[in-house]
């Protein structure tokens, strides 16, 4: 059984469609890329599948691990192992990082039924995280994301992700606002969490991410649709000669608008 | 005032019936101050919203209502009072229906030369601090309930440290409220009294044991002396039949450092009155408060910030959480005065609207008559914001949970401003369990905008 599977994917915010039909399956232990042009719907499919309310379903279905996907909360998509890594990190005043994570960690075992995770058995593996993604140990106690630069936040998404340990990580445009050694740093904490348990989409509009993180397999979405699909030689593709082309193309052989 | 002459004649009758049995009738300074209180309550009447002072608080449900005073107050055992003790406190001061139980109440051993008591018991002592500070602070000419307190001024807390001495350990003064009858009115009357270089830690707590319509209104006067350390807290958790008006007038003296504290969670209508006039230099003054309105709730907080001196400093912030078709006020008034050069204001008032019923009027006022001064303030509302909450929810947080998250975020501002200790673990227990129950309600799901409005005065 395929970890995800899509299945002609419609989705809207506030009335305009925005997937126009997504078929897209993906096995435990593959990475694929979604790519595309801006306002093509890389980050909408994302949050669709992270379960955002303000995305409606409109059509089609979505399993993740055999079960409805579309059904489901928020936290009920995370507790079955969806994660998002935003593609802007939210501040949240008043809440300790250290804090916030354990929370986190101990709803997803209650969840599953397990025993929740106390402090002192926390840390150490926060700590290790932290570790990781090269990030200093004084983040800990401060506030989730306040004040943290644009690497840090970044950074900060990953070390979450490496905690709850998700089925299929997400990644929504983690390498925009990156230099190279924040994305160095970044592809390295990813590519540590790599397992045959575990599928990776990562959405980006660079192929620069690649580089860091060898991908399966590429998509390309334009409005809406996901227009090809091919190896990693896709992405280079697409960097050397741009979005253009393939957009001519796919206006062609769309279907015209209803 | 029609508003007034309603009900001029019951509180008359009260009056006379209270003057001829009250303690220290014979003494004729006590005496003239609350013959001079009611006159002047007679007077003014109850204000209208026609006053700029009050102009968001309409208090006509109180000039309407037919309150008594003296009836006999109702016997608690210790059982009753089980749910609102406070572990770890100094002492425990129980008022029930606003008159001192001594069987109730726990001392510990204090140190010498600190006295915690009941005014009147002080009164028929005849403590001498008495005289020369019931009353002297208190603006009765300007505020109507306050002119009624001292009218009717005769149990209440009566605390007084001594030169340098200190305690870590708070004192827990518990105001009970019960039904009668009729609607029951209590005048509780506080007189803290901290000489140089002391160091204390007060809570009023009021709360309500069964509903009933009670008028709650009391008034403290503190007196930080020279370079003491004082921190108050108030606690207001009566019932949602209650109105609870309280002013707490404090004086500060030379070098004084004094924080007060505000937890409004209870009561139908409340009036919180906090008013410290910063009188030798370099005076601080914390301002800090949380008031958590839901269903009806009327919470007014009016602050009156007075310069009165060089280099002194003044911080206000409150925060407000508003569910339900609750109402909150922030007044918050700064007067400069000519000679208070130097002086560093600050006042931000932020709120949070969970309801599109729920209101809030929050209002600067700054009076500056010297002219190097720093004064600033600033005013938000919000609503929590969607993209937190599902931020949250996308780590696996239940929608309840992130919501109490959030709330506790914006509430642990307030607690932050809390020195570690009894009375901090007490105000952070409060509204732990206060939030909860309003974090609650959101099980239905409601709309909620992307964006927040957030406004800035």
């Amino acid at each position: 059984m395929s970890l995800l599977k899509i299945k002609n994917l419609h989705a809207t915010v506030a009335g305009h469609e925005i997937l126009k039909g997504i078929d897209l399956t993906i096995n435990a232990g593959e990475v694929h890329s979604i790519m595309g042009p801006n306002g093509s719907g890389k980050s909408t499919l994302a949050q669709v599948l992270s379960r955002r309310a303000t995305y409606e379903v409109t059509a089609g279905e979505v399993l993740f691990k055999g079960k409805d996907l579309v059904a489901m909360k928020p936290e009920e998509a995370a507790c079955e192992g969806v994660f998002l890594a935003f593609q802007y990190p939210v501040e949240i005043p008043g809440i300790g990082n250290a804090y916030f994570l354990r929370s986190a960690l101990n709803a997803m075992r209650k969840y599953r039924g397990e025993d929740e995770v106390d402090a002192m058995d926390f840390l150490p593996m926060y700590r290790e995280k932290l570790k990781l993604l090269e990030m200093d140990e004084k983040l800990m106690s401060r506030s989730v994301n306040e004040g943290f630069s644009g690497g840090e936040k970044k950074r900060n998404e990953i070390l979450q992700m490496a905690v709850l340990e998700p089925k299929l990580a997400i990644l929504d445009e983690t390498d925009s606002g990156l230099d190279i050694d924040a994305l160095r740093i970044v592809a390295k904490g990813v590519n540590a969490m790599r397992s045959p348990e575990r599928a990776m989409l990562v959405v980006t509009h660079y192929q620069r991410l690649l580089n860091y993180i060898a991908t399966d397999f590429v998509h390309v979405l334009v409005d809406g649709r996901i227009v090809r699909s091919g190896g990693p030689e896709l992405a280079l593709e697409l960097e050397e000669k741009g979005y253009g082309w393939i957009e001519a193309e796919a206006r062609q052989t769309a279907p015209a608008s209803v | 005032m029609i508003t007034a002459t309603e009900n001029l004649e019951k509180y008359l009758e009260s009056f006379t019936a209270f003057a001829k049995r009250s303690s220290g009738h014979g003494r004729p300074w006590l005496r003239k101050l609350r013959d001079d209180a009611f006159a002047r309550f007679c007077e003014t009447g109850f204000p209208t919203t026609h006053d700029e002072d009050w102009r968001f608080t309409s208090v006509s449900a109180i000039a309407r209502t037919a309150f008594s005073f003296g009836q006999p107050a109702a016997r608690l055992s210790n059982s009753d009072l089980k749910p609102w003790r406070v572990e770890g406190a100094a002492a425990q001061l129980v008022f029930v229906d606003g008159e001192f139980v001594r069987g109730l109440s726990i001392f510990g051993t204090l140190p010498a030369g600190i006295a915690v008591s009941s005014l009147k018991e002080e009164i028929e002592k005849r403590t001498p601090s008495l005289e020369a500070h019931l009353g002297r602070y208190l603006n009765t000419q300007r505020d109507a309930f306050c002119a009624l307190n001292t009218a009717f001024a005769e149990d209440g807390a009566f605390v007084h440290f001594g030169r340098g001495l200190s305690l870590d350990a708070p004192i827990h003064l518990l105001f009970v409220s019960t039904a009668a009858d009729a609607p029951r009115m209590i005048h509780p009357r506080n007189l803290l009294i901290f000489e140089q270089e002391s160091e204390a830690t007060v809570i009023e707590d009021y709360v309500s044991l069964g509903g009933g319509t009670v008028l709650c209104n009391s008034a403290t006067e503190l007196i930080a002396g020279p370079s003491s350390t004082i921190a108050h807290y108030m606690v207001e958790r009566e019932s949602l039949d209650a109105f609870n008006i309280s002013t707490l007038r404090m004086q500060q003296e030379r070098s004084a450092n004094v924080a007060s504290h505000s937890l409004l969670l209870g009561g139908g209508l409340v009036r919180n009155n906090v008013h410290p006039v910063l009188g030798g230099e370099g005076g601080e003054c914390l301002i800090n408060g949380i008031f958590v309105g839901d269903d009806h709730q009327h919470l007014d907080n009016y602050m009156h910030v007075e310069h009165a001196s060089p280099h002194c400093s003044s911080r206000q912030f409150y925060n407000g959480i508003l569910d339900g078709h609750a109402h909150g006020v922030f007044h918050g008034r700064i007067v400069v005065h000519k000679d208070a050069q130097k002086t560093d204001a600050k006042q931000t008032n932020r709120n949070l609207l969970l309801s599109d019923d729920a209101q809030i009027d929050t209002k600067p006022q700054l009076e500056i008559y010297a002219d190097d001064v720093k004064c600033t303030h600033g005013a938000t509302i919000g609503q929590i914001e969607e993209n937190a909450l599902f931020y949250l929810r996308s780590r696996g947080i239940d929608e309840i949970s992130a919501r109490k998250f959030l709330l506790q975020a914006f509430a642990s501002e307030c607690l932050e401003r809390m020195k570690p200790g009894v009375a901090r673990t007490h105000a952070e227990h409060l509204i732990h369990e206060h939030l909860l129950s309003i974090a609650n309600h959101f099980s239905a799901p409601r709309p909620s905008p992307a964006t927040g409005p957030r406004q800035r005065a």
